[in-house]
């Protein structure tokens, strides 16, 4: 991994973080601009296209895909607050372009995607200084950040420099949510019962927040927990990030 | 459109999840083979060293199919073993019925068979008056229930110790009622020593065959599979054809995986290494030896370079064990003989990718499955390119079905969904009104609904990011 820091760096929304947690978003953004990044911000994002690639409606991901792919013609980084889209990005444009007369541009952009906290402690190697009180957390591990990506333990490590933050471990951290895009609503029956059961192991570990990396996670879990009342409070990582290291 | 399997996985696993009994079996015992297999592989770079090991050997094994399988006929010849050849389950069954009624068998012990499974045999032979008796322990507890395996390896998996204990009161003649394990099993072993010893012949599966040598290789844990291929005079073996490897070499690191993954287990019981019928002056061991080598579909899966990597399985099972559906809906719900992970990938490109459909949705596409399978199948991405078959007439595609599985409503659902996200503008607007007015979307709208029938109503921000991004920049909506 390079060592050089680029001083400029593109943000990739990404549809649940812009619609649903835009708080995430622009931590993610301040967080980057504190270690000396300038980010551009470009107009006309949407959707990375992966609900339509992976229900098997290629020619409409690859449609939209590339008018986002355009939005970003200079060679700089990419950076998402999301493991699952940065995935789709990274691993499975260039499969969806394949044979496409724009596969070269592609696959060049999709050497550039990064997960946030990827690039904040591969990229950047930042520091953070704990300013907040005592506080017990949880951390689910995104399927598609994890095994997709193949984040390797980046969040974790940024949450281990915050001395104050207690990380209790979540019983079956490896097991999905059950949201899965569409899966969520095309089983709502199987779906459901895998975020009770989530909800359940996440109270189970007396944090006061669950931290994840992606936004569909963090909707699907927040739901569940929310429906049933729990105070146990979901956050991404990037606005969790942010409060500790910025006193109120 | 397939009206009556477009929800079958959907309303069986719905039917299932209801079931506490089911749910907490399924968990308990694949949290247990989790953590088994966990501990045989305490060094993550061993276990990725023997997975790149075994999926070098199942690849080149299917790159050299053909002249292994001629390999393996001829190998098994020599041997005095019979080889037979069937493209479909009905001559595979055929074949084993002409093979029993040539030798007036009528009395059959069964060792474990997932192919058997596929081809629906019991019944095949039950309806030509042929008893064929499970003798794999699991095999037989969901036999005298009548029902199917729901775990290619621990078939009545999806029942506690407590249901058998009353099932076998019930059903075995003489038994009395009790929950110690060790007296369950006793009393399955004394009706099934009987029946090893007064079969006619003996049927059972294969786990390697071995091309070079003409080996058939069986693991097992009871040794009902040695019994069942050795005790009685005729021996029948039913494999896939993919099963074929091409020397006894590349067994051992394919078998050091399969048992760890599949049981935890560094080694089954017993492994059994078939190389013949009883020979002269030996004093054991069947007269007649038969392999039946099943294609049902398998060829046309093997002409496409990537779904050719499902015929790389090696039936651990693994899969089914580390899934989160699987885990919460059970082998059953998934109305076919595969269940779980490799279940929804094989059994759509068998049946048709349009007519099991509803199989291929029935996966959050977590990556569970791949990230532990042991020969590194990417079951995921076959998800998603069958789920493209399913809907697409590829003209270069041989998939099964292929283009069966689209429907008028998601075809309408996607081209909106593109026609919106393509055109930032329109996606701004419609981004500028979710924001506003998203909350007031009413609980019972379609998706929605079922969101919230576990969850609460997901409510967009009052602004977007893009939105404050531009406010920023100075460029106000």
């Amino acid at each position: 991994m390079t060592a050089v820091r680029p001083p400029r760096a593109y943000f990739y929304a990404t549809c649940l973080v812009d619609l649903f947690f835009p708080d995430a978003g622009m931590a993610g953004i301040q967080l980057l601009r504190e270690a000396g990044v300038t980010v551009a911000f470009p107009e006309g994002q949407t959707c990375c296209g992966q609900p339509a690639f992976n229900c098997g409606y290629w020619e409409e991901a690859r449609d939209v895909a590339r008018t986002q792919v355009a939005l970003f013609p200079e060679d700089l980084p990419v950076i998402l607050p999301s493991g699952s889209c940065a995935g789709m990005m990274k691993n499975h444009y260039p499969e969806l372009f394949h044979g496409q007369p724009e596969e070269a541009e592609v696959r060049a952009f999709s050497g550039r995607v990064y997960e946030l906290t990827q690039f904040l402690v591969e990229v950047l190697g930042v520091q953070l200084k704990d300013l907040g009180e005592p506080i017990k957390v949880t951390w689910h591990s995104s399927c598609h950040a994890m095994r997709d990506l193949g984040l390797n333990g980046e969040p974790q490590a940024l949450l281990a420099q915050l001395d104050k933050v207690e990380l209790a471990p979540l019983a079956r951290e490896h097991e999905c949510c059950g949201f899965g895009g569409t899966f969520s609503v095309r089983q709502p029956e199987v779906s459901g019962a895998m975020v009770c059961d989530k909800a359940a192991d996440a109270e189970a570990t007396g944090a006061s927040v669950v931290l994840s990396t992606d936004g569909g996670c963090l909707l699907n879990v927040k739901g569940a927990l929310d429906q049933k009342g729990s105070p146990l409070k979901v956050q991404h990582i990037a606005e969790f990030l942010w409060e500790r290291t910025h006193a109120r | 459109m397939h009206a009556e399997t477009d929800i079958l996985f959907r309303e069986s696993a719905a039917k299932a999840l209801l079931d506490p009994q089911l749910r907490a079996n399924f968990r308990r015992a694949m949290d247990g083979l989790i953590t088994k297999r966990k501990a045989q592989f305490p060094d993550p770079a061993d276990l990725q060293e023997l997975r790149h090991l075994s999926t070098a050997i199942r690849s080149r094994s299917l790159l050299n199919l053909p002249a292994l399988l001629v390999q393996l006929e001829a190998a098994c010849t020599r041997n005095g073993i019979q080889v037979h050849w069937a493209e479909t389950c009905e001559q595979a069954n055929q074949l084993v019925l002409d093979i029993l009624q040539a030798q007036g068998a009528t009395r059959l012990v069964k060792g474990k068979s997932m192919v058997s499974e596929e081809m629906h045999l019991n019944a095949f032979l039950e309806s030509h008056g042929i008893e064929a008796l499970e003798s794999d322990l699991g095999e037989y507890i969901i036999q005298l229930d009548g029902e199917t395996p729901s775990h290619i390896i621990m078939p009545a998996i999806h029942k506690n110790k407590d249901q058998i204990a009353r099932q076998f009161s019930q059903k075995i003649k003489d038994a009395k009622y009790t929950e110690d394990v060790d007296e369950l099993t006793a009393m399955a072993r004394k009706v099934l020593r009987q029946k090893f010893l007064e079969a006619d012949a003996g049927i059972s599966g294969v786990n390697f065959a071995v091309a070079n040598t003409g080996t058939l290789c069986l693991v097992e844990n009871e040794g009902n599979g040695r019994m069942s291929t050795h005790v009685p005079p005729l021996h029948i073996a039913i494999m896939g054809l993919e099963k074929v490897v091409a020397r006894l070499e590349d067994v051992a690191p394919l078998y050091a995986i399969l048992t760890r993954s599949a049981t935890g287990q560094a080694v089954s019981t017993y492994f059994n290494l078939i190389s013949g019928p009883r020979g002269e002056g030996e004093k054991d061991g069947p007269q007649a030896v038969h392999l039946v080598i099943l294609d049902n579909g398998r060829s046309r899966i093997y002409g496409d370079p990537q779904l050719q990597a499902t015929l790389r399985c090696i039936r651990c099972g693994a899969c089914m064990n580390h899934c989160p559906v699987y885990t919460r809906v059970g082998g059953h719900a998934y109305e076919a003989t595969y269940p779980g992970p490799i279940g929804k990938i094989l059994t759509p490109q068998m049946e048709g990718v349009g007519v099991r459909h509803d199989l291929l949705h029935g996966s959050s596409l977590c990556g569970a499955c791949g990230e532990v399978c042991p020969v590194e199948i990417p079951i995921p991405d076959i998800l998603v390119r069958l789920r493209r078959e399913a809907t697409h007439q590829d003209p270069a595609s041989s998939v099964a079905g292929k283009g069966t599985g689209r429907t008028d409503a998601e075809d309408r659902a996607w081209r909106l969904w593109a026609a919106l996200s393509k055109r930032p503008g329109l996606y701004r607007i419609l981004t500028w009104f979710a924001t506003r007015f998203g909350w007031a979307l009413p609980s019972g709208a379609p998706l929605i609904r079922d969101w919230t029938r576990f969850r609460t109503k997901p409510i967009p921000a009052r602004r977007s990011l893009s939105e404050r991004m531009r406010a920023e920049r100075g460029t106000h909506d």
